[in-house]
């Protein structure tokens, strides 16, 4: 296991890269703790799996160097680093048996034979799949495919890391509870370093105990669920994470009130914006629905079973609020803002606020 | 689930049951018509039996045209298929070298079997033939038109150039099947270039791998026109096979009896052949 420093990395397909938007990667300076459980969460194309291919060296970055415990391997090749990859869809070896493709990655290696049976026993009793060892896997189900994806990454003790790149996409959903729980539970017991590529935000914070929010190229927040939930640094977290995401809105500040159409908003401390574009955010926890506040015509309301999400207009513009189950709408709905939910965004990162 | 018969659906497949009596029954019933009798010209015919069946069978010079196929089938698929796999393996996957290798390998199938045999049997003669000529200017005796084992050379060297385009095609499209992802995780699993072949490029093309082995037997078991125009069957009789050798019979010959024979023995070996192909592949199917 090893600690992974990703030191200024940059990364372009293109051959000569020029401007910003030629990057894939525009730069990305991040360290992954030993140990760790990491999910890089983003919409597609926001480059996480280009940044998982560079560290597991199927990809060279255009600039910047990769540690693995201090030390330099942007040079080196994927075998060399030592490091296993769970990809979108189940790689395996057709024509082997479960047991011979978990043996693979040690034959490979030159192991000895009976080095490669403990460590293939081992291996199948942890993915649970000791009873299919002598099967064909190409007659296997997808989550048993990918459970021998896995497999071939584990059955090496000492990987540095274990890369998985939008595993569960072809995983029926019932089976993606218990594969997640699984790799959880491997993480515990183990303590491998994992970075777990997704778009799912549920996968992300119930996976990860640091997730690694990306946009465009860049990575926009670090943080724990928690975190990332009651303090998106970036307007863009706010409307990825959540659902529905965080309400965004443009506001006029004077220190600790911020004016919206014709509302006049107090906030718990006075923002310490820079100027340009200012706006509130409030995620739709903390909008409190009443009698009192600030009137909304109410457009929608989505029963989700465990609350119920209300879609209102304020001021002209769209915002959600999330009610209980039993709650009841009000005749003249009003809307209060909970001040330990609101956020100031200025040029959408947001800003501290001062007493 | 219970079937419903429907006899009146017979008259639906009418039309194609009138045509296939046209073009292939009645044909071939007149070819079992002459197999049995024997004739002098002039419609007078006389009755054969088995005659010429047992006369086929005991011939040396039809085991002897069989062997010849057989191990030329052999020579060619030796040759063409590691040949083809070897060249699909080296294609580029992507870029403007794509279209370009694609229409090179497509050349040869598109030229006409004949003209393949009319440039092999200029290309190949010692006095004008580009090859012929430099081939002996080398200080090699080359000669297809006098010596048996020459003429064989420059036979399989024709059909491995007209057909290796065939396997090499089927191959490329089995292996440009395969993602990305297996040569990643092959990478990350340390599997050696050979590794890599056996366990994840020859599994994927085994499929095609089948037709191309199957269709170039079939072909090369059939062959009659690049033989013919290049070597006409010699020298002696060391390139006859079996469709050279029917055809002398039935044309050069006249002996329309034996012919018969020979054509039905022939059809009755390619419907074998066929059948076995056959089976083989649903088998195939129904393991995945």
């Amino acid at each position: 296991m090893a600690r992974i420093d990703v030191n200024h990395i940059r990364h372009s397909y293109l051959p000569n890269p020029r401007k910003d938007a030629d990057f894939a990667l525009r730069e990305v300076h991040h360290t992954f703790e030993d140990g760790g459980a990491y999910a890089l969460l983003g919409p597609s194309g926001c480059g996480k799996t280009t940044l998982l291919n560079i560290i597991s060296g199927l990809l060279h970055p255009s600039h910047g160097q990769l540690l693995f415990n201090g030390r330099d391997v942007t040079s080196l090749s994927t075998q060399e680093r030592n490091i296993a990859q769970v990809f979108q869809f189940p790689v395996i070896y057709d024509t082997m048996t479960v047991y011979d493709n978990l043996a693979f990655p040690l034959r490979n290696r030159g192991v000895p034979e009976a080095d490669v049976d403990r460590k293939v026993r081992e291996t199948l009793e942890m993915i649970d799949l000791a009873s299919w060892a002598k099967k064909k896997a190409r007659g296997l189900t997808a989550d048993q495919k990918q459970k021998i994806s896995l497999g071939r990454g584990l059955v090496r003790s000492d990987v540095n890391a274990i890369l998985f790149d939008e595993p569960l996409t072809v995983i029926d959903p019932h089976m993606k509870w218990v594969l997640r729980s699984q790799l959880k539970q491997l993480h515990r017991r183990f303590g491998y370093t994992m970075v777990y590529v997704t778009h799912d935000q549920t996968e992300a914070l119930t996976f990860a105990d640091q997730v690694v929010v990306m946009y465009d190229g860049g990575i926009v927040q670090i943080g724990t669920p928690a975190e990332l939930f009651e303090r998106p640094r970036h307007t863009f977290v706010g409307y990825f994470i959540g659902s529905p995401g965080m309400n965004v809105m443009p506001v006029a500040i004077d220190g600790r009130t911020a004016t919206l159409g014709s509302q006049r908003i107090e906030l718990p401390g006075v923002p310490k914006a820079g100027g340009g574009a200012v706006e509130l955010g409030i995620r739709p926890e903390y909008v409190r629905l009443g009698r009192e506040g600030m009137s909304v015509s109410i457009s929608k309301v989505e029963d989700l079973g465990r609350h119920k999400v209300v879609r209102a207009r304020l001021e002209g513009r769209e915002i959600a609020a999330v009610i209980g189950e039993d709650e009841t709408l009000p005749a003249h709905p009003k809307v209060r803002f909970d001040p330990a939910g609101i956020n100031i965004y200025a040029d959408s990162w947001r800003v501290e606020m001062g007493a | 689930m219970d079937k419903t018969w429907n006899n009146k659906a017979w008259f639906l497949v009418l039309p194609v049951l009138v045509l296939v009596a046209f073009s292939a029954v009645i044909p071939l019933m007149t070819v079992v018509n002459y197999s049995v009798q024997d004739t002098f010209g002039n419609n007078v015919f006389f009755w054969a039996g088995t005659e010429w069946f047992e006369e086929l069978l005991s011939s040396r010079r039809f085991w002897e045209a069989m062997a010849r196929n057989l191990i030329f089938s052999f020579i060619i698929l030796a040759i063409e298929v590691p040949l083809g796999i070897f060249i699909a393996l080296n294609m580029p996957k992507k870029g403007w070298g794509v279209p370009v290798c694609l229409v090179l390998m497509a050349l040869p199938l598109l030229i006409p079997w004949n003209v393949v045999g009319t440039i092999w049997q200029v290309f190949g003669r010692n006095d004008i033939g580009l090859l012929g000529y430099y081939v002996n200017a080398l200080g090699i005796d080359f000669n297809y038109v006098q010596d048996p084992f020459d003429a064989w050379v420059i036979i399989i060297v024709m059909d491995v150039w007209h057909w290796t385009s065939l396997v090499v095609l089927l191959c490329y499209a089995g292996l440009v099947s395969i993602p990305d992802a297996f040569y990643q995780a092959a990478k990350i699993d340390g599997a050696s270039r050979w590794a890599v072949f056996r366990y994840i490029q020859l599994p994927k093309m085994q499929r095609v791998l089948l037709i191309a082995v199957l269709l170039r037997f079939m072909d090369s078991f059939m062959i009659y026109t690049e033989p013919f125009v290049v070597t006409g069957g010699g020298p002696g009789n060391s390139t006859t096979f079996l469709s050279i050798d029917l055809v002398k019979t039935a044309l050069g010959q006249f002996d329309l009896g034996p012919a018969a024979a020979m054509s039905l023995v022939y059809f009755l070996i390619i419907l074998l052949l066929s059948w076995v192909f056959y089976t083989v592949m649903t088998n195939y199917d129904a393991e995945r």
